[in-house]
């Protein structure tokens, strides 16, 4: 019998019915999986957008749009905050490649004259105890309520006026340099008045 | 080869004996890379005992009608299709820990220790015992990851379970690289120093 | 610019092996001696370049215009395993000098989680087609420059006057964490 199974069809045969059997029931899961993890997506959204601007009433996530940064290489993802239809801030996602390790995700919270209101760090890989820092309270009080206008977003040893976090230079400059783009647009955006 | 103990010498043997991580030195990627804290190391771990317990317990069923030839290509289908459902399941109501092992989870597809699993036990064993094979190994592996995850996160970063014992920084290096690599030199070295304590006793 | 980048921070930087622990089983599996080691490092060079770009066609072309992304994980292993066993049968007809040298290694390599690693990373990083074969190169390089390293100073390792229980393994963990440690010293390089 083992001998007769060994044929060339057969031995597509099985392949096929395995690889048949495997993908139909991923494909269940995957249906059922679904909502649950579009849920659990919104939810980490809207947990990074409230602390970072606070008294609205709509939902920024459903209200998104993107906008391209002035270099015009990338596009990052805007969430207004509403009160009874007018905009009160908004919370920009912004990233940066130039981290340790890894992206580093953030999403920093405007008013709309553009102070910064606070930043929350969603995602990062950077060093723990050492770029991991940079979501401490300690680190990221120095950008609250000032103006990127105002304010130079360059680490001290580089001239601007951030403290960069002991050991972590590298970390710092990344941060701050996301922290920047994402004023940038928010200002061209602004300017267009393309801001709504 | 029918052992009236087997089922509970099966578990244990996992654990203790063979212990995947220690003694057989397989699946050593995520040993290494998520243990820099306790959490993750046995989020890895169960992670990985799902795929083993139900990549055992299918391979076991269907072993008779594979053809030896196409055997190894099924089997990985079948371990590559449960590692799939871990990580849905996971993104979806364990996002955090998802994120935290990130690529580690679609990497137990290449973990030895369950294409060895299936290979040396299920294919040639009953789907009981593939199970009990599975579990146990898969709580040997979990259980090694959780050693290195607390000692790893108690000195380097004085925590335990996210939980910090004292105010101050730990020996960075603990939660980095090297320190991963250390700390599992230091662990299969005591291993290896009991053993040899013990079979000097023993003669 | 771009390119030279990923190359330097996927060779030292973040290197696969003492950085991101990739590739583990056979740093310690296949590093007791420098030729065998060399020979893995291009073997794996050699089907990562190649599978990435496999992997990367499959993922642009069948699985999201299918909408069918979360077969990733089963698709990519079964190209690679495919591969493997296409590159073996290319490699023994055309070039039966370089089989010689490589073919022992092939069969590990899809086990090998550098490969499926990388294939996966590509896609989470965005990258574009060059980049992800220029990032693939880099991994592969950085693996093989991290396996020879350390299998150089293994086989002086052979000679020291260890405790029973430190010989083997544990002197190379620990042999490995510091090479790791000297790594750390590239981070800031660009």
């Amino acid at each position: 019998m083992a001998a007769a199974k060994s044929s060339f069809l057969n031995l597509v045969i099985t392949l096929t019915i395995v690889t048949l059997v495997a993908s139909l029931s991923l494909g269940y899961v995957y249906e059922w999986t679904k909502e649950p993890i579009a849920e659990a997506q919104m939810a980490k959204q809207l947990k990074a957008i409230e602390s970072v601007v606070s008294g609205y009433d709509n939902n920024p996530v459903l209200e998104s749009y993107r906008l391209p940064t002035p270099d015009g290489r990338d596009s990052l993802e805007f969430f207004p905050a509403k009160k009874k239809g007018e905009l009160i801030g908004v919370a920009v996602k912004t990233k940066s490649s130039k981290g340790y390790s890894g992206d580093i995700w953030l999403m920093v919270g405007f008013n709309v004259n553009g102070d910064i209101q606070n930043i929350f760090v969603i995602e990062h890989k950077e060093t723990p105890g050492l770029g991991s820092k940079m979501t401490t309270p300690k680190f990221l009080q120095q950008f609250m309520g000032r103006n990127p206008a105002t304010m130079k977003l360059t680490v001290k040893k580089d001239g601007g006026d951030v403290d960069a976090i002991t050991g972590a230079t590298i970390t710092t400059r990344a941060f701050s340099g996301a922290v920047q783009t994402a004023h940038e647009t928010f200002k061209k955006s602004t300017v267009n008045g393309a801001a709504n | 080869m029918e052992q009236p103990i087997s089922l509970k010498e099966n578990f244990f043997k996992g654990i203790i004996k063979e212990n995947p991580v220690f003694v057989l030195l397989l699946g050593c990627c995520p040993t290494l890379g998520v243990t820099s804290s306790a959490v993750n190391g046995l989020g890895m771990g169960a992670a990985t005992a799902f795929v083993l317990v139900m990549s055992n317990l299918a391979i076991a069923l269907v072993k008779n009608v594979i053809p030896d030839k196409v055997r190894i290509p099924a089997f990985i289908v079948i371990i590559a299709a449960f590692v799939t459902v871990v990580q849905l399941l996971m993104a979806a109501y364990t996002p955090a820990l998802n994120e935290q092992l990130g690529l580690f989870i679609p990497l137990i597809v290449v973990n030895c220790i369950v294409l060895g699993r299936a290979e040396a036990f299920a294919s040639r064993n009953t789907a009981v015992a593939s199970m009990i094979d599975g579990l146990g190994m898969g709580v040997g592996f979990t259980f090694a990851l959780l050693l290195l995850g607390t000692i790893r996160e108690l000195l380097g970063n004085l925590s335990f379970f996210g939980y910090k014992l004292v105010e101050a920084d730990g020996i960075l290096i603990f939660v980095l690289a090297p320190g991963a690599f250390i700390t599992l030199g230091f662990i299969i070295a005591t291993m290896k120093w009991l053993k040899e304590r013990e079979s000097k006793r023993t003669h | 610019m771009e390119y030279l980048i990923i190359i330097i921070s996927t060779i030292f930087i973040n290197n696969i092996v003492l950085a991101k622990f990739l590739g583990i089983c056979p740093f310690l599996g296949v590093s007791k001696n420098t030729s065998t080691a060399v020979g893995m490092g291009a073997a794996v060079v050699f089907v990562m370049t190649l599978s990435t770009i496999m992997t990367y066609l499959v993922q642009h072309y069948i699985l999201l215009p299918l909408g069918i992304a979360y077969m990733q994980t089963v698709t990519y292993i079964l190209v690679i395993a495919f591969l493997v066993q296409v590159v073996e049968i290319i490699l023994k007809k055309v070039s039966p000098d370089l089989y010689q040298a490589l073919g022992v290694y092939l069969p590990l390599i899809t086990t090998n989680c550098t490969i499926l690693g990388v294939a996966i990373l590509v896609i989470q990083n965005n990258f574009n087609l060059l980049q992800s074969v220029v990032f693939a190169i880099g991994n592969s390089v950085g693996f093989t420059l991290a396996i020879a390293l350390f299998s150089s100073i293994r086989e002086q390792l052979d000679n020291a006057d260890l405790p029973e229980y430190m010989q083997g393994i544990p002197a190379a963990l620990i042999t490995a964490s510091i090479l790791s440690m000297a790594f750390m010293g590239f981070a800031g390089l660009v």
